[in-house]
């Protein structure tokens, strides 16, 4: 190393002391929302009232989130929010399930067995991502009135599928694009047909876009709101709906600790699916690029 | 009667007429190459065989049968791709058997043949390997072994060698032609190196436009074209292809600043006298001019005009030399004995096989015969 690039050295370093200083502030800044819910959960509530908000807890405690689960006053039953996340994972896994399984299936056929018209059907799904979630909602409910769905789980499985098909097929259709015509020329050739070719040849190579399938639906169907709030009815009202009916009730002391707890809980499944395969996530992502 | 009988075969896309009026004959046994510059037909027609395509009109029949309506699992016909499509999620052993799995064949059976196959191929250590672990040469093994298990009356390779390197492609080209002559199946193959064409074929078809420019054995589409396109394509380096004035049984070719280049014939072929004093198109290989000395390649008893001419550009290429001249306005490529020690830029006197000699018609590119 010759001298003159001696003070260049030492500008660097203090360059990359800012920049992990700016990294940390950014890090902190957004992790400090988690931080005060994790906090305040384990909490009793007269603490909270009393003290600060940032502080950590004087009397360690899980009674919020027992009561959060299962005892907390939902509407008019004393039920925690235990019932409805079941209503929620009811919902979501066949709805994940049933839009992914048709998003593929859709993607093969669009750009493997092409039809007249092809470009057409795919240019009005691909539409449907650009509708707003409100402008569904009154001819959905007529629509689930009149096959008798509404208030129901299924209605619900329902609403979702269909709103989700338009990302679904989008996400297959462009890595199936990608995908080889002579394998299924040769799949053909050697007498596999539609479903053999879909199920032994395309299917085992989908399983990027499949994670990444998944991921988005799941979290977009966990955190849906709007569809929960306006076609469930008590019995199946999803998590996010029961959370917003345990956080802004209008009765009684607000728990906070029972707040925090809950709004946790709701989070919960999403941040598992990220943390178990938020690796393929970005792998998927990345294999559709240099494969292409 | 012919093993594989393609009759009148037209295939459009929309208005596009892909394939025009194509009929060729193939015998049992037989090698036909489709050979053609790129966007020609020759892999659609491949396609239509295979019935991969539906054909627009025509039919096509092997062994006397019409196949035109089966499925292309039912047409007893394997297929090596371009780009081999193995099956990426499989190994090797379940690339092979996976066409006999398809058709019901009990699991112990199908271990036999592909064991069998992967001993002829000398693939036997990569069964348990992914396609993405073999380098292109097993890859094409592999692919070839998958059509060989299934034990076709015909097989159909799609430009199977143009994804290799020079060398491997010339040993795999020796392969495919040892593997034809061992088990003596009916191929159709499609390509657009006209080596290989004429490597392997025993039948060429020269296809251009979706028209058959010319179909007969390597030797006819070499020493006999039919037009100026099969002329042209056929044969590296390429046929000179030479402008001319037909005066009585000679042809004069133009030189700038020299008297032209007269050769005179014996006997000019019948269609030829009718374009006295008009222009012509000579067609000469390279291997017909040669130096004077290169005795070999004239032989005996076929008529030869020498004659001096100036030398452009001299280009060795260790068995023979390439000396470059100009007739008619047109580069003429030469091929030389590699002995010979003649210079660019002086003269050199060169041997001209007649009996060599093509004509064609300059405007329509029909061949005079």
């Amino acid at each position: 190393m010759s001298r003159s690039t001696q003070p260049s050295f030492g500008i660097e370093k203090l360059l990359r002391a800012a920049l992990y200083s700016v990294l940390i502030l950014f890090a902190v800044y957004y992790l400090l929302p988690l931080f005060v819910m994790l906090v305040n959960s384990v909490k009793t509530l007269d603490e909270i009232r009393g003290g600060n908000m940032m502080s950590l807890p004087e009397v360690f405690t899980f009674e919020p989130w027992l009561v959060a689960w299962s005892k907390a006053q939902i509407g008019v039953e004393p039920t925690g929010l235990s019932p409805y996340f079941i209503n929620s994972i009811m919902m979501v896994v066949p709805a994940v399930t049933i839009s992914t399984a048709l998003g593929a299936l859709n993607g093969y056929v669009l750009t493997k067995w092409r039809f007249p018209g092809d470009k057409i059907i795919f240019g009005l799904m691909l539409f449907a991502c650009f509708i707003p979630f409100q402008i569904v909602l009154i001819p959905m409910a007529r629509v689930l009135g009149i096959i008798g769905m509404a208030g129901t789980t299924s209605g619900l499985v329902l609403v979702h599928v269909v709103y989700g098909l338009g990302f679904t097929t989008l996400f297959f259709r462009n890595y199936y694009a990608a995908f080889p015509d002579e394998l299924i020329k040769a799949a053909k050739m050697d007498g596999a047909g539609f479903w053999r070719t879909f199920t032994r040849i395309l299917l085992p190579s989908s399983g990027p876009i499949i994670v990444v399938t998944v991921i988005w639906q799941f979290t977009n169907i966990w955190n849906d709101f709007l569809f929960g709030a306006s076609f469930a009815d008590f019995d199946s009202m999803p998590m996010t709906v029961a959370l917003n009916n345990l956080v802004s009730s209008s009765t009684g002391v607000k728990e906070y600790n029972v707040h925090f707890a809950g709004a946790v809980l709701a989070a919960l499944p999403t941040l598992v699916v990220y943390v178990v395969s938020g690796r393929y996530f970005v792998r998927g992502l990345m294999a559709g690029a240099v494969k292409g | 009667m012919s093993f594989l009988q393609i009759d009148k075969v037209c295939k459009s896309f929309g208005t596009i007429k892909v394939l025009r009026d194509i009929s060729l004959d193939v015998e049992e046994g037989g090698f036909l190459v489709l050979v053609g510059p790129s966007g020609c037909g020759k892999s659609t027609l491949l396609n239509t065989i295979a019935g991969l395509e539906k054909l627009t009109t025509g039919e096509i029949r092997i062994d006397g049968n019409v196949i035109d309506d089966l499925p292309p699992s039912e047409r007893n016909i394997a297929m090596v791709f371009q780009s081999y499509a193995l099956y990426p999620n499989m190994n090797v052993g379940q690339n092979i058997a996976f066409g006999l799995e398809m058709r019901g064949m009990p699991k112990d059976e199908r271990d036999v043949k592909v064991r069998d196959v992967a001993k002829t191929l000398q693939i036997e250590h990569l069964l348990d390997r992914k396609p993405g672990q073999l380098s292109g040469g097993q890859r094409q093994r592999v692919a070839m072994g998958r059509a060989l298990v299934r034990n076709p009356q015909l097989f159909l390779f799609d430009e199977p060698l143009s994804n290799l390197d020079a060398k491997l492609r010339v040993d795999m080209r020796t392969e495919i032609k040892r593997m034809h002559q061992t088990l003596g199946t009916t191929i159709v193959y499609v390509t657009h190196d006209q080596i290989e064409a004429m490597t392997l074929g025993t039948r060429i078809a020269v296809l251009k436009d979706g028209i058959v420019q010319q179909y007969g054995t390597p030797a006819e589409i070499y020493n006999d074209p039919s037009n100026l396109f099969v002329a042209d394509f056929m044969g590296s380096p390429a046929m000179n292809l030479i402008p001319a004035v037909v005066r009585g049984n000679a042809v004069e070719m133009a030189r700038t600043g020299e008297n032209p280049l007269v050769l005179d014939f014996k006997q000019l072929p019948g269609d030829v006298a009718a374009y006295e004093g008009r222009n012509i198109i000579v067609g000469i290989r390279p291997e017909a001019i040669t130096d004077a000395d290169n005795r070999a390649l004239v032989r005996d008893g076929q008529q030869a005009v020498t004659a001096s001419c100036l030398i452009d550009v001299v280009e060795p290429a260790g068995a023979d030399i390439f000396a470059i001249t100009s007739l008619g306005g047109k580069e003429v490529v030469t091929r030389l004995h590699q002995d010979w020690s003649g210079q660019a830029n002086q003269h050199a006197e060169l041997v001209f096989n007649l009996e060599k000699v093509v004509f064609f018609d300059p405007e329509s590119g029909i061949r005079l015969r």
